[in-house]
């Protein structure tokens, strides 16, 4: 089973790290320098280079873009829904790149610090 | 049987034709190959073209201001709305309307007000929880979700598993146990609002379909109001088998129209594509290929369409949406691979809808019933007993 978190390790955003980035379909989390999340989103099947030009646009985007992590997956549609769902489950809110994706569209997932068994 | 299609049959699959390929498919040029959802702003304007023409709200009984359009009817709709990359689980993108969910026609006057009118009004989403961990197929004996009753009110406790749809919803349609000694006489319906104490959306299971998903549902001591029981106690199971039956048809029918285009795909490539100096369709291995994609689509369709007419016409279709569920399922699957195998290495990528409808119609041998289930059905049918 997946945990529900992206539990992955979080890398420095530099060229380097980009272009060694796999041309992968996934999903992707960009963060700033103080440990916050600036965006969750996913590389689909119209991606150029897959994970490698997502995440590099996606950062573009952001000053404060700082670090970065990614999972691969072709499930990336439904894993980006449950990373969202994660995070509104946890903070309350949207990372401020996805908020005009609006909280109703969102899932509710009961993993949130309300919940003593989620993981 | 006459298939025969009258004037006005012909018209509206004239016009639901025109409007896939004008209107969907066109669309689906900058969607992600695979999206379930249309942006709003073309949602919101295919729907007002819907509704002009009178198609939407297809599935909603013609009392509650649905457009009162029979089985056969709509089944002969369900092939063309398919016929796009997302038609086969979310035909024309949902742009026609849905019905909501059947079992809440069934409920009594206070719960159509708290939730079939919202629904129809698009302002509630509901789920439909019958699944659980230990099992989907014999859900009379699997189902481990009791309810027992305190006061005027139920306590459920349990869990469901593969429920579409759960963690969006404001309610949902959820079957428990209620007399341990009855087995499937023993189960009840329940309306269990998503903001109730003790119920949880505990994970999301990710399938083949990337961009629709399932839920695991935890009920923990969960206190449903005696209103809530849709229906009467004890009889949930024959709620929940009044779908089955229904539902397998255009559920077939879905699989017909994803087989007719890529077979129409595959006759297109066969007569543009050379090998060798002459084209894919003058082999007589591809020959074969096509020859028995049409034999498995003429089946799937013919047989959908002789459920339909018979629901249609009052008679039993239990055997009937059982084998077209089979049939159409089972051939739509050999069809979508043969036309991959024509198309080569363009056909597994993304590039083209095959390789979605391939992961999805792989879906189809397990949903509603799987397809060992739809045998079995017949078997009882045809050789009389019950199952064992």
């Amino acid at each position: 089973m997946t945990g529900v978190r992206l539990a992955k390790a979080w890398l420095d955003l530099d060229e380097a790290a980009i272009a060694a980035l796999p041309g992968q379909l996934g999903v992707y989390e960009i963060g700033d320098a103080r440990g916050g999340t600036l965006e969750l989103g996913f590389a689909g099947g119209r991606s150029r280079f897959g994970l490698r030009s997502a995440i590099a646009e996606a950062a573009a985007k952001h000053e404060a873009a700082r670090r970065f992590r990614y999972e691969v997956t072709m499930q990336y549609w439904s894993r980006f829904e449950e990373l969202l769902a994660v995070y509104l489950a946890d903070h309350g809110e949207l990372p401020p790149g996805n908020a005009d994706r609006g909280e109703q569209r969102v899932g509710r997932l009961g993993v949130g610090p309300s919940c003593a068994t989620g993981d | 049987m006459d298939f025969e299609l009258s004037p006005e049959q012909k018209l509206i699959l004239e016009t639901v034709r025109r409007f896939v390929r004008e209107e969907i498919v066109p669309l689906e040029t900058d969607l992600d190959p695979d999206a379930s959802e249309l942006p709003p702003r073309h949602r919101e304007r295919l729907v007002a073209m819907t509704k002009e023409l009178g198609f939407y709200g297809l599935d909603i009984p013609e009392e509650y201001g649905g457009p009162g359009i029979d089985l056969t009817t709509r089944t002969l709709m369900a092939f063309e709305m398919a016929q796009h990359r997302a038609g086969l689980y979310a035909p024309c993108y949902g742009v026609f309307g849905g019905a909501g969910l059947a079992q809440l026609y069934e409920a009594d006057d206070g719960q159509k007000e708290r939730y079939l009118y919202p629904v129809l009004r698009g302002e509630k989403r509901g789920f439909f929880a019958l699944t659980e961990p230990s099992g989907g197929s014999d859900p009379a004996r699997a189902i481990r979700t009791t309810a027992v009753r305190d006061g005027d009110d139920w306590i459920l406790d349990g869990e469901k598993t593969f429920i579409s749809g759960a963690d969006k919803a404001d309610f949902g349609i959820v079957f428990a146990r209620t007399d341990p000694e009855l087995g499937r006489k023993g189960i009840t319906c329940f309306l269990v609002d998503t903001d109730m104490p003790g119920f949880r959306v505990r994970r999301i299971v990710h399938t083949l379909r990337s961009t629709h998903y399932a839920a695991e549902l935890e009920f923990n001591r969960v206190r449903v109001p005696g209103r809530n029981v849709l229906g009467e106690v004890n009889q949930g199971f024959a709620i929940a088998n009044d779908r089955l039956s229904r539902n397998r048809i255009p559920y077939a029918a879905g699989c017909v129209g994803v087989a007719l285009k890529a077979q129409e795909m595959a006759i297109a490539y066969a007569k543009t594509r050379k090998t060798f100096g002459d084209y894919l369709s003058t082999r007589q291995a591809v020959q074969w290929m096509i020859v028995d994609n049409e034999i498995d689509l003429r089946t799937a369709r013919a047989l959908t369409l002789e459920a339909a007419a018979r629901a249609d016409a009052g008679k039993p279709f239990r055997t009937e949406a059982a084998i077209c569920k089979l049939v159409a399922s089972e051939g739509a699957g050999r069809v979508v691979d043969r036309a991959m195998q024509i198309h080569g290495g363009y056909g597994m990528t993304k590039d083209l809808p095959l390789e979605r409808w391939y992961r999805e119609l792989r879906i189809r041998r397990v949903g509603e019933g799987p397809n060992e289930i739809q045998r079995l059905i017949v078997a009882r049918d045809v050789i009389g007993g019950s199952f064992h």
